[in-house]
């Protein structure tokens, strides 16, 4: 049997060819005698890791990050089916697009947490309103926003306000092309985080579970 | 030397007088002429006193009379999605279903009353300027503009999974574009800037791109009638660069992620480069940073003459301070004289 090592390189190797069949065999291969947790640990979150990695160091492109995970997501749901127990359904975790319609960044990182046994829900587009109240209705513990335009990020300072005055103490991460090219605007808009890319996102809400003190450290 | 003589003397890779600049206001006209951005845009005539205006106060090299990304769109059926503070957006993926592309027509540029009025304010603009400023024209190239056409998410599926409705999407987009591209110099553009952000190695790899992006760019370039300089809109180029320069185009607008003298380094004396202050952390740079920005930049790419300095993104976000503009501009004529000989002196210092 191949070291493990080796076989989350073939599977690295797979999504960055987007070759959908190969993922499968090689998770099929892998999952014969493990739970589906284990899976998720120990081929399908590490490969997503080393993908994201090169994509910081600029040796894989966004589009491959992007259907990698998309692979991974429905991987992991046949493994995992939404609901599932195994999945982490802490912290209450929501995604979504402000304002503009730019909707790969935000599927990109919701791929990579469903691919990681996390349960976000995905509020879709949304305005500042709409967000404050899905938040207090839902219970969200964490709020992803992902943004494409420099007017949309600014508009980050007018939610974290108005979920301050609803007295909602939500967790806000941000991410997307703005705050990468202007590493102090996560701070201006006054997130709580800003995660570079999809790896990031993940650590991040792993940290924020450490933090809260869950006992649990995530997938 | 006037502005057009100073970018082609430039273009053809010799030294002008002193290094050309072009600071990318568009939506800022409204700002000048007191109205909201839908107002502005809404008459040639505005875009025209407008950019006019700024080319007097800023005192760069060229004008850019064309409106805004999403307006192609419009011809095709789509919404636009206007705002008070940033440029207008396209609204909601106009094929929400990949096989609906079979039923995609090309619009007419005739037949599509915005377009027509961008023509409108090309045709005013040239009247006013001749042959002494450049007047940019610009397209979304076939293969960036299903971003807007089906949404991001959405034309990476098909990019990877259909190959079939890719071939036929880019059949229909590539008609369009050179339509689109001609009229423009049909009306008085100078050039075409080609905006292709998807081609970029953010958004794809070399290997996709050779077998997309390019082989799109080569056919399209190969059919305007006149100079094209491909602008990456952010995206990383390096990596693709000498290929880039096969598609016949004369420019490149690079990113602020990449090294400009790395990017210079492969272009010299092959295709001039257009680039690359920080659009977006040029919204807090203080007024000392802006000139030092402004100097780097130049010290990187100005030596030898094919250098255009200008933002990487090819248009200047709205919260960007009129005083950090006048800045730069004012750096560059100060500092931007050929033959830049304080780059050699501050080098050796």
């Amino acid at each position: 049997m191949p070291e493990q090592a080796t076989v989350v390189e073939e599977f690295e190797r797979a999504l960055l060819a987007v070759d959908t069949l190969e993922a499968q065999r090689l998770v099929a291969g892998n999952g014969a005698d493990a739970t589906p947790m284990k899976v998720v640990d120990t081929l399908i979150a590490p490969a997503l890791e080393r993908i994201g990695e090169k994509w910081e160091r600029g040796t894989a492109a966004l589009s491959q990050v992007y259907m990698a995970g998309r692979i991974c997501e429905g991987l992991v749901a046949k493994l995992l089916p939404p609901g599932s127990p195994e999945r982490l359904a802490r912290p209450k975790l929501a995604i979504a697009v402000l304002e503009d319609f730019h909707f790969l960044g935000k599927n990109l990182v919701l791929s990579a947490l469903r691919a990681s046994g996390f349960d976000p829900l995905d509020f879709g587009h949304a305005d500042v309103e709409t967000l404050v109240k899905r938040v207090r209705d839902e219970g969200i513990e964490v709020l992803m926003i992902s943004t494409l335009m420099l007017p949309s990020a600014l508009r980050v300072k007018e939610l974290r306000a108005q979920l301050a005055a609803a007295g909602l103490r939500v967790k806000l991460v941000v991410g997307g092309a703005p705050f990468r090219f202007d590493p102090l605007l996560w701070r201006e808009v006054g997130a709580d985080a800003c995660g570079q890319n999809a790896l990031e996102a993940i650590e991040i809400v792993r940290d924020l579970l450490k933090a809260a003190g869950d006992g649990r450290t995530g997938p | 030397m006037n502005s057009m003589e100073r970018v082609l003397t430039a273009m053809s890779h010799k030294e002008p007088d002193r290094v050309p600049f072009v600071i990318s206001v568009t939506m800022q006209g409204a700002r000048e002429l007191g109205l909201s951005i839908k107002d502005y845009y809404s008459k040639a005539e505005h875009v025209v006193e407008a950019q006019m205006r700024m080319f007097a106060k800023y005192r760069h090299d060229a004008l850019n009379p064309t409106f805004y990304g999403a307006l192609e769109l419009e011809a095709w059926g789509s919404e636009t999605r206007f705002r008070d503070d940033g440029p207008p957006n396209a609204g909601p993926p106009l094929v929400t279903k990949l096989d609906d592309i079979t039923k995609l027509v090309p619009p007419k540029i005739e037949d599509a009353p915005r377009l027509q009025e961008a023509l409108k304010a090309l045709r005013l603009m040239k009247s006013k300027v001749g042959e002494t400023v450049p007047v940019l024209g610009v397209v979304i190239s076939p293969f960036s503009a299903p971003v807007m056409q089906l949404g991001f998410d959405r034309y990476l599926e098909l990019l990877f999974t259909r190959p079939d409705l890719f071939e036929r999407l880019m059949a229909l987009n590539e008609e369009f574009c050179v339509a689109w591209a001609n009229a423009q110099l049909a009306a008085g553009a100078t050039a075409i800037a080609y905006a292709d952000p998807v081609s970029s190695t953010t958004i794809i790899t070399r290997e996709m791109y050779l077998k997309t992006g390019w082989q799109v760019a080569k056919r399209v370039l190969a059919r305007i009638k006149g100079g094209v300089a491909t602008h990456f809109a952010s995206g990383n180029s390096l990596g693709i660069l000498p290929d880039v320069m096969q598609t016949g185009t004369v420019a490149v607008g690079v990113s602020a992620l990449e090294d400009l003298a790395a990017i210079k380094a492969v272009c010299r004396g092959k295709l001039a480069v257009m680039g690359n202050l920080n659009a977006i952390t040029m919204r807090h740079w203080t007024p000392a940073q802006a000139v030092a920005e402004v100097k780097t930049a130049m010290a990187k790419a100005g030596p030898g003459g094919g250098y255009v300095l200008s933002d990487n993104h090819g248009e200047i976000p709205w919260q960007v301070p009129d005083e950090i503009l006048l800045v730069i501009a004012d750096a560059v004529l100060t500092w931007g004289r050929y033959p830049l000989a304080w780059v050699a002196q501050e080098v050796a210092a």
